[in-house]
């Protein structure tokens, strides 16, 4: 016998196989067990709150029963590594909870008014004991403002993408590229006052005879601003991908630097920039503040962006929400479904887009 | 790649003159040029540089691109003050210390102490709730689970990131209001003698309900940023600690999370910075009572981008212009605490290009 199997009989060592003094999986089930029955019956008992209660307290009950458990058994640091554990599977579970609630919400509540006439009809002439109403103009807001600042948007953010990455030189480019990080925090309310400061209250009334006008146009500036940091900060990433030697290549061939970026390096990159730019599209699919502001919101069709009032699906859900007919709650919650299913059809698309390209970090 | 100068994140990596080269070869003739003479070379002249040809013009064109980023907060920053100052002249108290606000009377008295103050705290609280919940969940992604269910976990919670604010406003006022407000009940009764959870007045709409909504709206850009920069963690560091007989839990504690300090400390500023300009969440939570009180489960509260979604509306000139001063002021703030946050990000070199 040697030394160790006479000192720990119960240490195990073979050449394959070290083991340790272990807690057995039964012991911490039955401590488990204990905590939830203690617990019950403390909560229950003496009436000072209700299941959650017995489970907060039945998880505390539990993590400090196997510390002791695991510190008789395998010592502290052993016992301290599972509570640790424990702990960060608590916040796992913990954050799964609100948003399987939200999920779940949104599928159930939102079912109830997914028809035809939903996505056919307008808010028009529609009283607060009428059940009918729609999202149509919500819907054609919403692909209108978001296709006008991607047209807007992505020019502006490639180009300047190309700008940080194969022309920006010294402290300017560093600036720029500083700022278009910071940009990305901007709060979409700012952007959206931003607008109504300045193209609503100023630059509208030139063309509307003195009074300002709020347009769908606006809501789409405001949009760009806030998309145009992510554009470009996805597309810088993707173009500094893209290897050195096929630009020098290029360059040896005689190729202008131009004609290398627009004929070479960005077809490269271009699935990145893609889903760049879809997740761009998304976030500002979803965007209500600076629509609220800038585009007034009405309850009747509008197919024209520059000239009255637009509304668009997030600040359709917005009203609805703040509606007090009985049958508000209903259309927010379809059209909140609809709003998510859209953006996460974007963002599914343009994550399994970005598998596709060919430039890895 | 050894003898090609590399283009790292760092665009003087390699010395002033080495991108330069790259224009040059564009094709400028190296030798010099004499009037009156025949260019070098023979017949086969070297391709000259156009002076007003493509290649300055796009040039010029992605500069301005890229200057416009620095146009557009410039500009944020001109129209704002340029629409926010007739109303703050126009405004009887101090715009900094008054709480009420009626910027509609003739008389018009406002000022953004209740405002800046609920939108503070509710930030603050939605950080407390969030962070340590959030940086469970990346250790758990990057260190605890199997591989193949931590990259479709990671996937969804990356998808998380993505829901609209208006929805997580909605689900919180219908659906999440009733458990806080059972939850502010209970507090009220066990801990009322805690001034945050005192009071007899209706419960449920408050800056509890509007903070957890926000710690719910933040989790996730905390967690896929933390779990990028955990991820990170040299594998060497981990493994020594590893093969020195440190327990799973000591070795997350001392080669993972100082590592990924910063890149931690960045993403909660980041998740701040959004906090911070949350609107529609809060405006569909908070209860929107003008007054400073660290009572957090009484219906009241408010917050400087919620009061310009829900007064929008009725405001007048003077109304319009003050809720512009007050996102002058959200503006300033969420300035100052994404460059410090940007600050953070950039001094360590191996987040500069992961971050968000």
């Amino acid at each position: 016998m040697s030394l160790l199997e006479r000192e720990m009989p119960d240490v195990v060592m073979t050449p394959g196989h070290i083991r340790a003094r272990k807690l057995p999986i039964v012991v911490s089930l039955i401590i488990a067990v204990v905590a939830i029955a203690a617990s019950a019956a403390l909560v229950l008992g003496t009436g000072i709150g209700n299941w959650v209660l017995v489970a907060v307290i039945a998880g505390i009950l539990y993590l400090v029963g196997l510390f002791a458990a695991a510190t008789r058994v395998e010592g502290r640091r052993a016992a301290r590594n599972r509570i640790w554990k424990g702990l960060i599977y608590a916040a796992c579970v913990l954050a799964i909870l609100p948003l399987a609630s939200v999920v779940w919400t949104l599928v159930s509540k939102g079912a109830s008014r997914l028809d035809g006439s939903f996505f056919g009809t307008s808010m028009n002439n529609i009283g607060a004991r009428d059940p009918e109403g729609g999202a149509y103009h919500a819907i054609i807001g919403t692909l209108e403002q978001v296709g006008l600042a991607t047209l807007m948007a992505v020019p502006l953010g490639v180009l300047g993408a190309i700008y940080l990455v194969e022309y920006g030189r010294g402290r300017f480019a560093l600036t720029v590229r500083f700022f278009v990080d910071v940009m990305t925090g901007i709060p979409s309310i700012v952007a959206g006052l931003f607008v109504l400061a300045f193209w609503v209250l100023i630059v509208s009334p030139w063309f509307n005879n003195g009074t300002p006008r709020f347009s769908g146009f606006a809501a789409s500036l405001a949009l760009t601003v806030l998309m145009l940091p992510t554009i470009v900060r996805s597309t810088e990433e993707m173009l500094r991908l893209v290897p050195d030697p096929l630009r020098e290549g290029a360059y040896a061939l005689g190729i202008p630097q131009w004609k290398t970026i627009t004929r070479i390096v960005l077809p490269t990159a271009l699935p990145g920039i893609v889903t760049g730019i879809m997740l761009a599209i998304a976030r500002a699919a979803g965007e209500t503040a600076p629509v609220l502001l800038v585009a007034g919101g009405t309850a009747a069709i509008n197919f024209d962006p520059f000239a009255g009032n637009q509304s668009s699906l997030a600040l359709f859900v917005y009203q609805q929400a703040g509606d007090a007919s009985r049958y508000a709650p209903a259309r927010a919650w379809t059209a909140a479904l609809t709003l998510v299913a859209l953006v996460l059809i974007l963002t599914i698309a343009a994550k399994l887009l970005a598998r596709r390209t060919r430039l890895t970090r | 790649m050894g003898d090609y100068p590399s283009r790292s994140a760092d665009t003087n990596a390699g010395g002033p003159d080495v991108t330069g080269r790259h224009a040059r070869a564009a094709g400028t003739g190296v030798s010099p040029r004499l009037p009156g003479v025949p260019p070098l070379g023979g017949g086969g002249a070297l391709p000259t540089k156009a002076r007003f040809g493509v290649e300055s013009g796009f040039r010029a064109v992605s500069t301005a691109a890229g200057a416009m980023v620095l146009v557009i907060i410039v500009a944020i920053a001109i129209f704002l003050i340029s629409k926010a100052t007739p109303a703050l002249r126009a405004d009887t108290q101090n715009f900094l210390t008054y709480e009420r606000w009626f910027p509609n009377d003739t008389q018009p008295h406002f000022g953004i102490a209740a405002l800046a103050f609920g939108t503070v705290l509710t930030s603050i609280i939605a950080l407390i709730v969030a962070v340590p919940i959030a940086l469970g969940i990346a250790l758990f992604l990057s260190h605890y689970a199997p591989k193949r269910l931590a990259t479709p976990l990671g996937f969804i919670i990356d998808l998380l990131a993505a829901v609209p604010s208006v929805v997580f406003g909605l689900w919180g006022r219908d659906v999440f209001l009733n458990p806080v407000r059972d939850f502010s009940l209970w507090l009220n009764e066990y801990f009322g003698w805690i001034p945050i959870f005192g009071g007899d007045g209706p419960f449920g709409r408050s800056i509890l309900l509007g903070s957890l909504v926000l710690a719910i709206m933040v989790l996730p850009i905390v967690t896929s940023l933390s779990r990028e920069v955990f991820m990170q963690t040299p594998g060497m560091n981990e493994e020594a600690a590893l093969a020195l007989g440190a327990t799973k839990w000591e070795m997350v504690r001392t080669a993972v999370l100082p590592y990924g300090r910063p890149g931690v400390i960045a993403a909660v500023m980041l998740g701040l910075g959004r906090a911070l300009g949350e609107t529609i969440a809060l405006a569909l939570t908070l209860g929107t009572v003008f007054n400073i009180s660290f009572n957090i489960i009484q219906n009241g509260g408010n917050s400087i981008a919620a009061n310009i979604a829900n007064t929008f509306g009725e405001a007048n000139a003077t109304g319009r212009g003050a809720l512009i001063a007050s996102g002058l002021v959200l503006f300033a703030i969420t300035l100052v605490v994404n460059m410090a946050a940007r600050a953070i990000i950039y001094r360590r070199r191996e987040f500069r290009d992961s971050a968000a």
